[in-house]
C-alpha cells in the first residue's frame, strides 16, 4: 500500500510491517499463507473496485443513495411489518455511544455491566408492557420470533401442530413454514369473519385437536383490526392443552389490554417501532416474552440477562443468565443456534420506553389510534372507497378498497405517488377474496393536515381529477 | 493499571419520579377527536388495558445521565484492545456509521415503490456481486440476520437440495468437527438433521480416517471452519472436499470470519458450495453489545435457485425485486436484510478497495503469529498443535501449565486482564484446548497496543507464580468484582425482570 498505512491498518506501515516480521523470522507475509495449498491461492486482484479516500467514499454512498425517495420526501402511509415513528434524539445519542456500539457479547460481565444492566432493563420493561414475566434480549425480528415460538410450543407440549389467523403478513407466515417444517411442525390456517375480519370461533374448533401444540394470535391483526375475542381463543388453547401464543406491535401495548392479562403463554412482536428507525426493514427486533415458570423458561432460544451479585455478595450486578440452553454450551441440543441478536436495537427500545413512561406509552397508543381513525373516517367518506373493509375497531393500520371506484390500487398508487404521496401497501394478490384493497398506515407522525391531503387527494384521483 | 468507571447506577426502575415525562408526542389536533369520538368507545371494554404499565418516570435529562453513565460501564473496541477469539472486534470506521445514521438510509421503508428505491437496490445488488467475487460463489443472499441465521440459511438449503434430488429422506446426517463453533451443530440441528462429530487430528486439522469413516449415503452435507478455530487452515481441504462431495453431499464453509483469507483464498475455489460470513466481523460494522449483525449466505450456481426471495435484479436499467423464484425456500425473516448494517460494509469494501482488502488479510495474520510468537516465552502457557505450522488470524493458546503449577485458570487470566484495561480472549473455546485461550488481535490494533496485551500477560504470568492471590480474586479495577454466576442461574436465585425481582425481593 505504498509509504503510508491504510487508516484503519496501523501496522501496515512498512516499517513496522518489517519490525514484526523480523520477530516472527520471515521475510514476506506470504510465509504465512505457505500452509495453503498451492492451487487455491488467490494470485489475482478481487474483482471489486480499488480503495477510495474517505471523502470519495462518502459522496459516492451520498450520490447512490440520493437515488431513492425517502419517507421523508413525500407523505408515505405504508407499515406492514415496519412502521414510521419519531425516533427521539437522545435515543439516537445513546445507542451511538462506543462502548455500546463497539462492545460484544457481554461474555465479562465486569467490563460490561453498562450494556448488561440496559439489557436487563429492557427485558423488564418489555416484560410490564406485555404483562409477561420473562423476556429474552432479542430475536432478529417478529417472523424469526414466531417461528422459534412455534419450535418452542412443540418441545414443550410434545406436540406438532400450530393452529395461526388466515390474516397474518405473509413474510411471516413464509418464515414460519421455514423454522417450522425441519421440526415436523405442521401449519393450519383458521378462517376470518368475513364482515368483521375476526378469528372463526366456529372454524377454530373444528381445527383445534389434541393434535395442536399451539394457537396463535395477532393483535392487532396484520390488516389492523383489534382481535377481540382473545379470552375465548386463549381458552380454546388451553382446554386442548395447547399454549396460546400472541403476536403484538408494542405501540398498541399502552392501551390495549397486555396479552399476558389475557391467558397468554408466549408473546412475540417487533420492537421495531420503540425507538429504531425504519432502514428499509432492518435491523428490526424481535421480541420475546413468556411466563415465569422455570418449564418455559428453561425452553426459551436467546439470550437472557438476569440480576445477580458479585461473588462476595456486596453489590448488584447483572451477568447472561440460563446459558446452558444456548449452542455454545449446549451445541446440536440448544433451544436455538442465535448467537448474534438484535442487542442494540433493544437498547435503543428500553431508552424510548424509559422517555415515554407509562403516561407516554398510554397517549402515544391514543393519538395514534386517534390519528388513524380519524384518516379512516376521512377516506371512508370519499365515493367509491370502502375503509376499513372490516367492521370491527383498528388501531394504526386499516384497510382501504377501491372496488367500487373501478381503479385498481395500483392506478391509484401511480396516481398518487405523482401527487408527492405514498399510498399503502397494495394487499389485493396476499387476499384476492378482498378485491382491490390496500393496507394503510398512520402513526404519531402524521398530522391532521397531511391526513387530510391524503383524503383530497384521493378524492381528486378517484374522480378523475389528476 | 486502569480503573473503570463506577456509577453504582441504580435499576431504571429506581430511578425518577411519579409524573415525569422524557418525551412529548405531537399533540392530536383540534378537530381530530370530535370526528373519532372516544378511543375508549372505540376499544371493547374487554380489550382496554386497565392499568398502565409499570414503567419508570423520568424526565429526559435522568434517561440520558443514566444511559451515559451505563455506557461508561462498558468496555468497547474503542477503548483498547479486544482479543475475543472468533469475533474479529476491529475498528468500525466512523464514516461508515454516519453514512448508515444519515435521514437517507433511516427513511427508507421496505415496501417503498421501485422507482423510489433505485440507490439503495443499486447498493445491495452490488454488495451481493462484491461478496460472491470475494467468497468465489456464484449467487449471494443478503437476508439473514446474523451469521447463525445464515447458517440456518445455509442447513436449510441443504436440506431442500436434498429433498429436490429426492435424497432428503435419506440423508439425515450433518458433519461437524469437534472444533466447530456451537452454532454450527445448533444450526444443522434447527434444519432438522443429526449431527456426526469428527474429531480433530493431532495437527488440529480434521482426521481423515475419521472423516472417511463418518462418511456415507447418510450425509447431508459437512460444516467447516477454515481457518478453522484454532488459527489453522486445513491443509486437507482439497481431500476433504472430494470425501463429501463424492459421498453425495454438501460443503458449508462457515465463513463467519474471513478475515486471514479476504483476496488470498476462496471458499468457492475449494469446492464449498455454501458460505456464510458475518458482515459485523470480517466487514468492520459495529457488534452492538450482541448485535445487530448480518450474515449473508453465498452459494454455488445449483443451489441458487432455492434462496429465499426476493432477490434483486438488474436488467441493465433498472433494479427490480424479484418475487418468482419457484424453487425458493421462502423466507427467514420479513425483508430484506439488516440493511443499515449492510450499507456499512459496502463502505467499507469501498474504502479498502480490493488492495487494501487483502492488506486487511495479511495484517491480521501478522498480527495474530506476531501476538503468538511473543507470547510463546510466557511461562505456564503453550501453544497447543504446533508451532511449526503458521497461525491465520487467530492463535490459541492453553494456560493447563499455569492452572497445574499454580491454581491459576484460564478464567483468572481472562480476569486479571481486565484491570490491565485489556479485554480479555474467548475463554474455554475451542473445546479440544484445555484452558483455552483464543486471541484474535485483528489487522486494526497497532504493535504498541499489542506489545502492551503481551506484557500484561507476562506480568499475570509471573503474579501467579508469586502471588496468585492477586489473579485469582481478580479483577480488581472493573466497575464490579468477580460476579455470581450460578446464582443468576439457579431457579431459586434467578432475577430475569425487575417484576421478577420485586416478587422475590424479600428473600
Ligand atoms: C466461527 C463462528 N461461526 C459462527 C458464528 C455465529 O455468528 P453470529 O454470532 O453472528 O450468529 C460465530 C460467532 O459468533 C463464529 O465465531
Amino acid at each position: 500500500m505504498g509509504k503510508h498505512n491504510h487508516p484503519y491498518i496501523p501496522n501496515s506501515q512498512p516499517e513496522i510491517k518489517a519490525e514484526m516480521m523480523k520477530t516472527i523470522g520471515i521475510k514476506d507475509v506470504d510465509e504465512l499463507y505457505l500452509d495453503v495449498p498451492e492451487r487455491y491461492r488467490l494470485r489475482k486482484l478481487l474483482n471489486i473496485p480499488r480503495g477510495m479516500s474517505e471523502f470519495e467514499v462518502k459522496k459516492h454512498v451520498e450520490s447512490l443513495l440520493a437515488k431513492n425517495k425517502t419517507c421523508a420526501e413525500m407523505l408515505t402511509f405504508l407499515g406492514a411489518g415496519c412502521w414510521p415513528h419519531y425516533v427521539p434524539a437522545v435515543v439516537k445519542e445513546i445507542v451511538q455511544r462506543s462502548e455500546l456500539l463497539t462492545s460484544y457479547t457481554p461474555y465479562q460481565p465486569e467490563v460490561s455491566q453498562g450494556m448488561l444492566q440496559a439489557l436487563f432493563e429492557y427485558q423488564s420493561m418489555i416484560c410490564e408492557l406485555t404483562g409477561m414475566e420473562v423476556a429474552n434480549c432479542s430475536m432478529y425480528d417478529w417472523a424469526s420470533a414466531l417461528g422459534e415460538a412455534a419450535r418452542m410450543a412443540s418441545r414443550l407440549t410434545n406436540k406438532n401442530e400450530i393452529l395461526i389467523p388466515r390474516v397474518i403478513h405473509p413474510e411471516r407466515l413464509a418464515t414460519l413454514r421455514v423454522y417450522a417444517e425441519p421440526a415436523g411442525i405442521t401449519i393450519k390456517q383458521v378462517a376470518y369473519d368475513a364482515e368483521t375480519g375476526q378469528l372463526s370461533l366456529e372454524d377454530l374448533k373444528s381445527k383445534i385437536s389434541e393434535k395442536t401444540a399451539a394457537v396463535y394470535v395477532e393483535n392487532p391483526s396484520y390488516l389492523g383490526f383489534v382481535e377481540t375475542q382473545v379470552e375465548d381463543i386463549g381458552g380454546e388453547a388451553h382446554a386442548n392443552n395447547a399454549l396460546f401464543i400472541v403476536g403484538v406491535d408494542p405501540t398498541s401495548l399502552g392501551i390495549l389490554k397486555p396479552p399476558g392479562d389475557y391467558g397468554a403463554d408466549i408473546v412475540v412482536g417487533e420492537g421495531q417501532p420503540l425507538g429504531n428507525p425504519m432502514n428499509f426493514g432492518g435491523p428490526l427486533l424481535g421480541i420475546f416474552a413468556c411466563r415465569g415458570d422455570l418449564k418455559m423458561v428453561r425452553q426459551m432460544p436467546g439470550r437472557i440477562i438476569g440480576m445477580t451479585t458479585t461473588k462476595d455478595g456486596n453489590r448488584q450486578a447483572f451477568c447472561m443468565a440460563l446459558q446452558t440452553r444456548e449452542q455454545h454450551i449446549r451445541r446440536e441440543k440448544a433451544t436455538s443456534n442465535i448467537c448474534t441478536n438484535e442487542a442494540l436495537c433493544a437498547v435503543a427500545s428500553a431508552v424510548y420506553m424509559a422517555l415515554l413512561g407509562p403516561e407516554g406509552m398510554r397517549e402515544l397508543g391514543e393519538t395514534i389510534m386517534y390519528k388513524a381513525n380519524y384518516a379512516m373516517r376521512l377516506l371512508s367518506k370519499i365515493q367509491g372507497v370502502k375503509a376499513p373493509v372490516f367492521n370491527s375497531p383498528h388501531f394504526k393500520e386499516f384497510t382501504v378498497n377501491f372496488d367500487e371506484a373501478g381503479l385498481s390500487v395500483k392506478e391509484a398508487h401511480e396516481k398518487l405517488l405523482k401527487l408527492g404521496i405514498h399510498g399503502g401497501k397494495d394487499v389485493s394478490k396476499e387476499f384476492p377474496e378482498l378485491g382491490e384493497t390496500a393496507l394503510y398506515c398512520v402513526t404519531e407522525i402524521h398530522s391532521k393536515e397531511e391526513i387530510e391531503r391524503l383524503a383530497k387527494s384521493l378524492e381528486d384521483v378517484l374522480a378523475g381529477r389528476c | 493499571m486502569v480503573k473503570q468507571a463506577d456509577w453504582s447506577e441504580p435499576v431504571i426502575f429506581e430511578l425518577g419520579r411519579k409524573g415525569r415525562r422524557g418525551h412529548i408526542l405531537p399533540a392530536v389536533e383540534e378537530g381530530v377527536k370530535q370526528v373519532v369520538g372516544s378511543v375508549n368507545t372505540i376499544i371493547p371494554e374487554n380489550m382496554q388495558r386497565k392499568s398502565k404499565p409499570k414503567l419508570p418516570e423520568l424526565s429526559e435529562v435522568e434517561v440520558a445521565r443514566h444511559y451515559i453513565r451505563l455506557s461508561q460501564m462498558n468496555y468497547g473496541v474503542d477503548s483498547g484492545l479486544y482479543p475475543l477469539g472468533s469475533c474479529t472486534m476491529k475498528y468500525n470506521p466512523k464514516i461508515n456509521e454516519s453514512l448508515a445514521n444519515s435521514k437517507a438510509m433511516n427513511m427508507l421503508h421496505p415496501y417503498q415503490d421501485e422507482s423510489t428505491l433505485q440507490g439503495i437496490l443499486e447498493i445491495l445488488y452490488r454488495l451481493e456481486r462484491w461478496l460472491a467475487e470475494i467468497t468465489g460463489t456464484y449467487e449471494v443472499c443478503l437476508q439473514p440476520a446474523a451469521g447463525a441465521h445464515g447458517e440456518f440459511l445455509g442447513t436449510s438449503l441443504i436440506r431442500a437440495y436434498h429433498k429436490f434430488n429426492g435424497e432428503l429422506e435419506k440423508r439425515r446426517e450433518i458433519i461437524v468437527p469437534d472444533s466447530a463453533h456451537g452454532t454450527n451443530p445448533a444450526s444443522a440441528s434447527m434444519a432438522g438433521f443429526n449431527v456426526v462429530v469428527v474429531p480433530s487430528d493431532k495437527d488440529g486439522c480434521v482426521n481423515i480416517e475419521a472423516l472417511k469413516e463418518a462418511v456415507s449415503e447418510r450425509t447431508a452435507g459437512l460444516m467447516l471452519t477454515n481457518p478453522n478455530t484454532l488459527g489453522i487452515f486445513e491443509k486437507n481441504i482439497e481431500e476433504i472436499a472430494r470425501i463429501i462431495h463424492d459421498a453425495g453431499g454438501l460443503l458449508y464453509y462457515d465463513g463467519a470470519n474471513l478475515n486471514a483469507i479476504l483476496g488470498k483464498v476462496r471458499p468457492g475455489d475449494m469446492g464449498f458450495d455454501i458460505v456464510h460470513m458475518n458482515i459485523h466481523k470480517t466487514f468492520s460494522t459495529p457488534h452492538g453489545g450482541g448485535g445487530p449483525g448480518s450474515g449473508p449466505v453465498g452459494v454455488s450456481e445449483e443451489l441458487a435457485k432455492f434462496l429465499p426471495v426476493p432477490r434483486v435484479v438488474f436488467n441493465g436499467e433498472r433494479y427490480r425485486l424479484d418475487y418468482d423464484r419457484p424453487h425458493s425456500i421462502g423466507k427467514i425473516r420479513s425483508f430484506y436484510g439488516n440493511v443499515a448494517v449492510l450499507l456499512k460494509a459496502y463502505a467499507y469494501i469501498l474504502s479498502l478497495g480490493n488492495e487494501g482488502l487483502r492488506e486487511v488479510a495479511e495484517i491480521s495474520v501478522l498480527n495474530a503469529n506476531y501476538v503468538a510468537e511473543k507470547l510463546k516465552g510466557i511461562k505456564g502457557l503453550t501453544l497447543p498443535y504446533g508451532d511449526e505450522v503458521p497461525r491465520k488470524h487467530e492463535c490459541v493458546f492453553s494456560a493447563k501449565p499455569l492452572k497445574r503449577e499454580t491454581g491459576v485458570s484460564a478464567l483468572d487470566v481472562a480476569k486479571r486482564l481486565l484491570d490491565y484495561g485489556l479485554h480479555a480472549p474467548t475463554i474455554y473455546f475451542p473445546l479440544i484446548v484445555d484452558e483455552a485461550l483464543m486471541i484474535e488481535p485483528t489487522e486494526t490494533f497497532e504493535k504498541e497496543e499489542l506489545d502492551r496485551f503481551v506484557e500484561a500477560m507476562r506480568k499475570i504470568s509471573e503474579e501467579a507464580y508469586k502471588n496468585p492471590e492477586v489473579v485469582l480474586k481478580a479483577p480488581h479495577n472493573t466497575a464490579v468484582s468477580r460476579l455470581d454466576e450460578v446464582k443468576a442461574s439457579h431457579p431459586r436465585t434467578m432475577i430475569l425482570s425487575w417484576k421478577m425481582r420485586l416478587k422475590k425481593g424479600g428473600e
